[in-house]
């Protein structure tokens, strides 16, 4: 990883845990309805993020937040999407954390988990077809794997030959099921295996591990015109949601002695620090920067207006059709508003 | 709107053809599927056994003329095919994949119900899937049993974001299915399969489309409304004609689409006969005969002179020995009519 974007990655990292502790916090306070932090995944989604090109089409699940960071989303858009603002580019329809970005190459988040993934190969069979020099990369938890669109897309990909980048976060839980219960055998990286697609486990706490695997995965995808499947393990060391209360299922002890051993900001800030890279004044005032922009975006999101419920039916389909008109128009009357 | 006085006419295809070839409805397809290939470069055609031609021959000689990375055979997996097709569609592609039997698509659902149907308003409009055309045979085939014989419309019409279109014959399963795969929004094209071979027509060989969301009067009356879908329309047909012979004039309609549905048409026929009749081979219970009769009782009541009758499926799996009387056959649909006209 050049030197650069070592600095960057780690403070992309930093900006994502920040942000993540602010609006968990918002949460709570009842100024946003719902939150999904990324805490312990930092690495593995912004380091691979940084491996990509800006160009490879992405399909995330919904704890990829730090790849959108990393490609440009601002802090103001987050706000927007998770107080559902009229700034909003998905127009305040989905629950906070679904984001999504056509210029940023990345597909709307939805809640159906797996769903992403044959799609992921569909838009890399296109690619292949166009011969366009950038491939799909799709995010997906370990939880995931277990869904049957897990193994349909691993098999298409593999049969059809399509340059698609399966990323696995295997951080130990599926809401509160722990890995034991999820799958027998070895790991996720196995099933790769199984379809004849190559496959690696990397440590997905080490920022350079999982930059270094990711760009050369994302290599052996464009060259071979194939697929490959990266199990990155790693640890939620949150909550799965603001509707979550992990101290139910897990001990305590175990995020304590697990968790900050693992702690994915932790290892790269005293790497850096050893490199003399980065200093403890700096991590300092760039928590502070980010914390303050993030609270100003929060704040400068809640006064923002709902979007307008006259576009409720836009977007259903390319237009509105007859039957939807009729009952927009039937909506606004029972409100009050005749004038349209 | 729905008050409107308006006659359709009575066919929407072409008036000057040019030429006409004999062809099945299965040839018809394969037609439409020839066209879509050559004429947009980023089309693709897929799902099981499709590429040798496909176990009904709709796609038959399409990989030797367009190659096998735009004609190709997929894993065994209806949820892969659909999510592939997601995907492919979302990169403003043009994606017909094809589901073996009607039966097989419920793998699939979530993908069509929870994905494609919502890309596009999910995401505020920034991404869609409206290259998405999904074809699937479906109904009654006289020996299908309860795996090769449904008619799953009614699941994907309570879905708002999808199409969903059924063709009576060869030309406008031409037609029709040309204009699914063009429409900017993801359609599902129900096949009725006893039509592919036992129907035969002048289908015109250019590239023509038609309307979605257009009904069609097929055949004008003045004394009962007939409204159906797909082969139901035939048998509906065919039940106007035995009407005639004791004197009692049908109106035929066909649907042609499902979603959404042009009630207009419905509603200012019923008007003027004040008696319908809807049928559909799928179970009664929360058919799509329901939501038909529904829109009727709401908007024709008053010139309603008997109720509104469905004649369809019963509300059993689809049993194979007793197919001929779980169908709504035309000796069904005739007696409802001797009934409403009685009232």
């Amino acid at each position: 990883m050049p030197t650069e974007t070592r600095k960057e990655v780690y403070k992309t990292m930093v900006r994502t845990s920040v942000m993540d502790d602010i609006f968990y916090l918002a949460q709570r306070q009842g100024r946003i309805s719902f939150y999904m932090t990324c805490s312990g995944e930092e690495a593995s989604v912004v380091a691979s993020a940084a491996a990509l090109n800006q160009s490879d089409e992405v399909f995330a699940q919904y704890r990829e937040q730090g790849l959108f960071l990393w490609r440009g989303f601002g802090l103001d858009e987050v706000a927007n999407q998770c107080c559902s603002t009229t700034k909003d580019p998905g127009k305040g329809r989905q629950m906070p954390v679904h984001y999504g970005s056509k210029e940023l190459h990345v597909h709307t988040i939805s809640s159906p988990l797996g769903t992403q993934l044959p799609h992921a190969v569909g838009a890399a069979y296109h690619m292949k077809l166009k011969e366009e020099k950038r491939i799909a990369a799709c995010y997906f938890g370990e939880g995931a794997s277990s869904e049957g669109d897990f193994h349909a897309a691993l098999n298409f990909a593999s049969t059809l030959q399509c340059p698609v980048l399966f990323l696995c976060r295997n951080n130990g839980y599926a809401i509160s099921t722990p890995t034991e219960e999820q799958y027998h055998g070895d790991g996720v990286l196995s099933r790769g295996q199984g379809y004849g697609i190559d496959a690696l486990r990397v440590d997905g706490n080490d920022a350079i591990a999982v930059y270094a695997a990711v760009s050369d995965a994302r290599s052996k995808c464009l060259s071979t015109q194939s697929p490959v499947l990266l199990e990155l393990v790693t640890y939620r060391s949150g909550h799965h949601s603001t509707s979550d209360d992990s101290t139910r299922y897990r001990d305590p002890d175990e995020l304590q002695s697990v968790g900050h051993q693992l702690s994915a900001i932790d290892r790269f800030r005293a790497y850096l620090y050893d490199r003399k890279l980065w200093t403890d004044q700096e991590d300092r005032e760039f928590r502070d920067h980010v914390r303050a922009e993030c609270l100003h975006a929060l704040e400068a999101a809640e006064r923002e207006r709902k979007p307008p419920v006259t576009g409720m039916m836009s977007d259903v389909y390319e237009t509105v059709p007859k039957h939807l008109h009729e009952q927009q128009y039937a909506a606004l009357h029972q409100m009050g508003v005749d004038d349209l | 709107m729905l008050g409107k006085k308006r006659r359709r006419k009575l066919s929407s295809v072409p008036e000057a053809v040019t030429a006409t070839k004999r062809m099945n409805l299965c040839a018809a397809v394969n037609d439409a599927l020839r066209i879509t290939l050559k004429k947009d470069d980023s089309s693709i055609v897929f799902g099981e056994d499709v590429a040798f031609g496909g176990v009904f021959r709709c796609t038959s000689e399409l990989r030797e003329q367009f190659g096998r990375n735009r004609v190709f055979n997929t894993p065994l997996s209806e949820q892969g095919i659909v999510g592939f097709a997601i995907g492919y569609a979302a990169m403003n592609c043009t994606a017909v994949a094809e589901i073996q039997f009607a039966d097989y698509i419920y793998p699939a659902f979530d993908q069509i119900v929870n994905e494609a149907a919502k890309y596009r308003y999910r995401s505020g409009g920034m991404f869609n899937v409206g290259g998405l055309t999904i074809r699937a045979p479906c109904g009654a085939v006289g020996h299908g049993g309860h795996y090769h014989s449904q008619s799953p419309e009614a699941y994907f019409c309570h879905t708002p974001g999808l199409k969903v279109v059924m063709p009576r014959d060869p030309i406008r399963a031409k037609g029709l299915l040309l204009s699914s795969i063009r429409d900017p929004n993801p359609v599902i094209f129900f096949e009725p399969k006893i039509l592919y071979r036992s129907v035969v027509a002048e289908v015109p060989v250019e590239d023509y489309t038609i309307p979605l969301e257009t009904a069609e009067v097929v055949r004008p009356g003045k004394d009962v409304t007939l409204i159906g879908w797909g082969a139901q329309v035939n048998v509906l047909m065919e039940t106007a004609q035995l009407a005639e012979a004791k004197g009692v004039s049908c109106e035929v309609i066909d649907l042609v689409s499902l979603l959404p549905w042009d009630a207009e048409t419905v509603v200012e026929s019923v008007k003027r006969t004040g008696k319908a009749i809807v049928s559909h081979e799928a179970p009664i219970t929360n058919g799509f005969g329901a939501e038909v009769a529904a829109t009727i009782q709401e908007h024709c009541f008053y010139n309603l002179e008997a109720p509104v009758r469905r004649i369809c499926g019963f509300d059993t799996p689809f049993p194979l020995v007793h197919e001929k009387y779980y169908l709504p056959n035309k000796w069904r649909c005739v007696e409802a009519v001797f009934d409403l006209v009685a009232a």
